[in-house]
């Protein structure tokens, strides 16, 4: 049977990295733009000391001379601007709107009265872009208050590359903090995923007829979860219960009133001398041996899987143990003329075992063994330890497995097809291999050489 | 519209006389059909000969014509009249400064790297730093300590007024570009030379317009002493077996740096750059140097010796190039040096 496949949403790994790296990534772009912006306002602004300084520096060689605005530029003033940068200089000095010297097609301010503070603005100006620094200064010139504006202008070539420089500087940093976030999200992810994974790695590690409550160290959020899982499980476990309780009951209720039929059907046969009337009574009986021992098994197999899910093991003398349950069977084998040959090894292997389940299964095979062996024939019995197994053998000279595996012999209900006038339910073997399960054994059946079959039995030693 | 004023100023540049002066004119010509590369110097053809045909050799497909003007005239030729040149190369570095922050250069990435100061954005390419010196004829200074110094030059002329009366020589910077350069430059960096300028004025000296006519008068004895003569071409006229010797002014000497800018109306351009390139290349520094006696751009040689000053090629260049500023100090200058 396979499990119907799971609907896969999308995994919480990619998830949480998806939103991690989304986050990353706009506060690297975040990162980007703010360094970009400041660097750029600062660029700017030193910019704007220098050409503000040079303006002022300018503007304070204006002299009124006797009849017009004089100057005498100072060189360091110009000097100084080509410091930074190299960027093209421009000047212009206006009184009265007529330009005394300098540039005189440099824009003046609109909308800006330039006072005694050098005012700044950029304009287009010749074939570049210019950051312009205008400052008024009052003269008077012939008796007559005159206001003479001064104006620097600079190419911003310099500040470019420097806001280009920090740009490539603030994106090598964005793109390294985005590295560092993916590698951290990483980290992050794993760490909180893990015990969701330890979680799903100890449900998965149980066995088939592991039906315990969960009961594993999780976060909170987890708890829900394992609460549910528990009673689930909880509610399994008391449905298995009940089934094998009710099987239980039913084989028990069912095995009782067999007997009975059994016993008046036998003592019917005694009284009956009609040929007809007796084979029907043979038959009723036959029928009702089978009924009751399907039951027994029945009751054998509840007891198994019951049992199986909370072991109550102790160390046993394996032999022993077999040899315990080869004395019972004796006189059922003695009937058949049937010899059961079985030399206990001394000491006898110590295993760690479950008493009846363990007997219940050395007992179906030897039941099997004497059910299909021929009258007046050997059945050999040996234990032997190897490769720290203890190994029971049981080879009788029946009818063998004839062609088919024994994995499906072990099959719940799947019986030979050779043995239709033997009595069985076909929960025998099913019973075995559970036991063998149970106890980290193994079960097998083949032909045996020379006629037969042999049943093998292992456990580990103790 | 400006095309068609440029052409209409090509006309006439090319049927009437040049509004600028030209004083050289040389083609090398190239093979059949090749382009034209115009290259306008201020270096005469003598000294920049050899280095012309070493780039003919490696691009033989240019025909190079190579036009001699004064530095005023070169940069006239670029910035008013937009003269068809392809490379212009100057010793006037605030000129050329101009024509580059006035957007009048294009721009050049160069295959070889020049240092720092040597290079102004990629529009101004140095190919030569030269000295300025003093250049003194061993016979008329006899007998008389040599002046090591501008302070020195002061005492010898005041000391000795009567043997230098006409005897002194020095650039007009009133028609010199280069002589406005150093004048200028001398100015802001020396408290002493308007000293010096009066002391020089009641010599009566003698003004040019070139270092090669002052060397000439030096050696045919019209001149005893000249002050700011372009040491690469005094290089090959002075020392042991000539009646001149140059002295380096120890105080500072003013170290110009001849520069080169692809004008942004060349038509060429892709000549200019080859022809930079090859100016900034190992071999051609080595020619320059060699062949042109132009020392060539030389870190090393400015940190051996202390006392040379280069000009800064900065946007400060421009000041003394402003109307008002050039009026004052042309004035200040007249007034020291030309006396009644």
């Amino acid at each position: 049977m396979t499990l119907p496949r799971t609907r896969r949403a999308k995994s919480l790994r990619q998830r949480l990295l998806v939103q991690l790296l989304a986050l990353a990534a706009l506060l690297a772009v975040l990162l980007y733009l703010t360094v970009r912006t400041v660097a750029g306002q600062a660029a700017e602004a030193t910019q704007d000391g220098v050409l503000g300084s040079a303006t002022t520096v300018i503007a304070e060689q204006l002299r009124a001379g006797p009849e017009a605005v004089e100057i005498d530029l100072p060189y360091e003033a110009f000097s100084v601007l080509g410091s930074i940068s190299e960027d093209r200089v421009f000047y212009r000095i206006v009184a009265e709107g007529r330009t005394v010297t300098g540039y005189d097609d440099l824009p003046l301010p609109e909308g800006i009265t330039p006072g005694v503070r050098p005012a700044f603005y950029t304009v287009a100006y010749r074939d570049s872009t210019v950051r312009v620094a205008a400052m008024t200064r009052q003269l008077v010139v012939a008796g007559q208050v005159l206001p003479v504006t001064v104006l620097v202008a600079q190419t911003r070539q310099g500040q470019d590359a420097i806001a280009a420089r920090i740009a490539n500087r603030a994106a090598a940093l964005g793109v390294g903090f985005f590295v560092l976030a993916l590698l951290l999200s990483l980290v992050a992810a794993g760490s909180v995923l893990r015990p969701i994974e330890r979680l799903a790695e100890a449900v998965a590690r149980r066995g088939p007829q592991d039906l315990r409550a969960v009961d594993y160290p999780a976060p909170s959020e987890l708890l829900p979860l394992i609460g549910a899982l528990n009673g689930f499980i909880a509610r399994l476990r008391a449905a298995l219960t009940r089934t094998e309780t009710f099987i239980t009951e039913a084989a028990h209720h069912i095995r009782t009133p067999l007997a009975t039929v059994r016993t008046h059907a036998e003592i019917a046969l005694r009284q009956s001398e009609d040929p007809e009337v007796r084979k029907s009574l043979r038959g009723v009986i036959r029928a009702v041996e089978e009924s009751s021992r399907s039951a027994s098994q029945l009751l054998d197999h509840a007891v198994v899987v019951y049992r199986s899910d909370r072991l109550a093991t102790e160390p046993l003398d394996f032999a022993a143990l077999v040899a315990g349950v080869l004395r019972s069977a004796g006189p059922v084998a003695s009937l058949r003329d049937v010899a059961l040959r079985f030399v206990p090894p001394v000491p006898g292997p110590v295993v760690q075992g479950d008493r009846p389940l363990l007997e219940s299964a050395v007992r179906n095979l030897i039941d099997n063994a004497i059910k299909y062996s021929p009258e007046e024939s050997d059945i050999d019995i040996t234990m032997t330890t190897e490769a720290g197994q203890a190994t029971l053998r049981i080879m009788d000279r029946g009818r063998g497995l004839s062609g088919q595996t024994g994995a499906r012999l072990v099959q719940r209900f799947n019986r030979g097809a050779n043995v239709g006038d033997v009595i069985g339910s076909g929960l025998g073997l099913t019973i075995v291999a559970e036991v063998a399960q149970a106890h980290d054994g193994l079960f097998s059946l083949t032909d045996r050489e020379g006629g037969g079959a042999c049943a093998t039995f292992w456990l580990p030693l103790a | 519209m400006r095309n068609i004023l440029a052409a209409l100023g090509l006309i006439l540049w090319a049927t009437l006389a040049h509004g600028f002066e030209i004083e050289e004119e040389a083609v090398l010509p190239g093979t059949a059909g090749g382009a034209t590369l115009s290259i306008l110097s201020t270096t005469d053809t003598a000294f920049f000969r050899p280095v012309l045909e070493a780039f003919r050799r490696r691009a033989p497909d240019l025909t190079i014509r190579y036009v001699v003007a004064g530095s005023q005239d070169v940069f006239t030729a670029i910035a008013d009249e937009a003269a068809p040149f392809d490379i212009a190369i100057s010793s006037a570095m605030d000129l050329q400064m101009k024509l580059a922050n006035d957007g009048l250069a294009l721009p050049h990435e160069p295959a070889t790297t020049l240092p720092g100061w040597a290079q102004w954005q990629d529009r101004l390419f140095s190919i030569a730093q030269e000295p300025v010196v003093l250049v003194v004829s061993k016979k008329a200074l006899q007998g008389l300590p040599l002046p090591q110094t501008r302070r020195g030059l002061v005492d010898l002329l005041r000391d000795h007024p009567e043997r230098f009366i006409g005897k002194v020589g020095t650039y007009d910077p009133r028609a010199s570009g280069s002589g406005y350069l150093f004048a200028t430059q001398e100015a802001r960096q020396s408290d002493s030379f308007w000293r010096l300028a009066e002391v020089m004025g009641s010599t009566r000296p003698r003004l040019y317009t070139s270092s090669v006519d002052m060397l000439d008068d030096l050696e045919n004895g019209t001149l005893a002493i000249a002050h700011n003569v372009l040491g690469s071409y005094s290089a090959g006229r002075v020392g042991e077996g000539t009646g001149l010797q140059a002295l380096d002014y120890q105080d500072f000497t003013l170290t110009l740096l001849r520069t080169a800018l692809i004008p942004a109306t060349a038509r060429n351009p892709d000549a200019a750059a080859r022809f930079l390139d090859f100016l900034l290349s190992e071999d051609g520094r080595r020619l320059i140097g060699a062949e042109a006696g132009l020392p060539p751009v030389n870190e090393a040689a400015l940190i051996q010796n202390p006392h040379l000053r280069p000009i800064r090629l900065d946007p400060g260049l421009l000041v003394y190039l402003d109307g008002m500023k050039r009026r004052a100090f042309l004035d200040e200058w007249s007034a020291a040096m030309v006396q009644p």
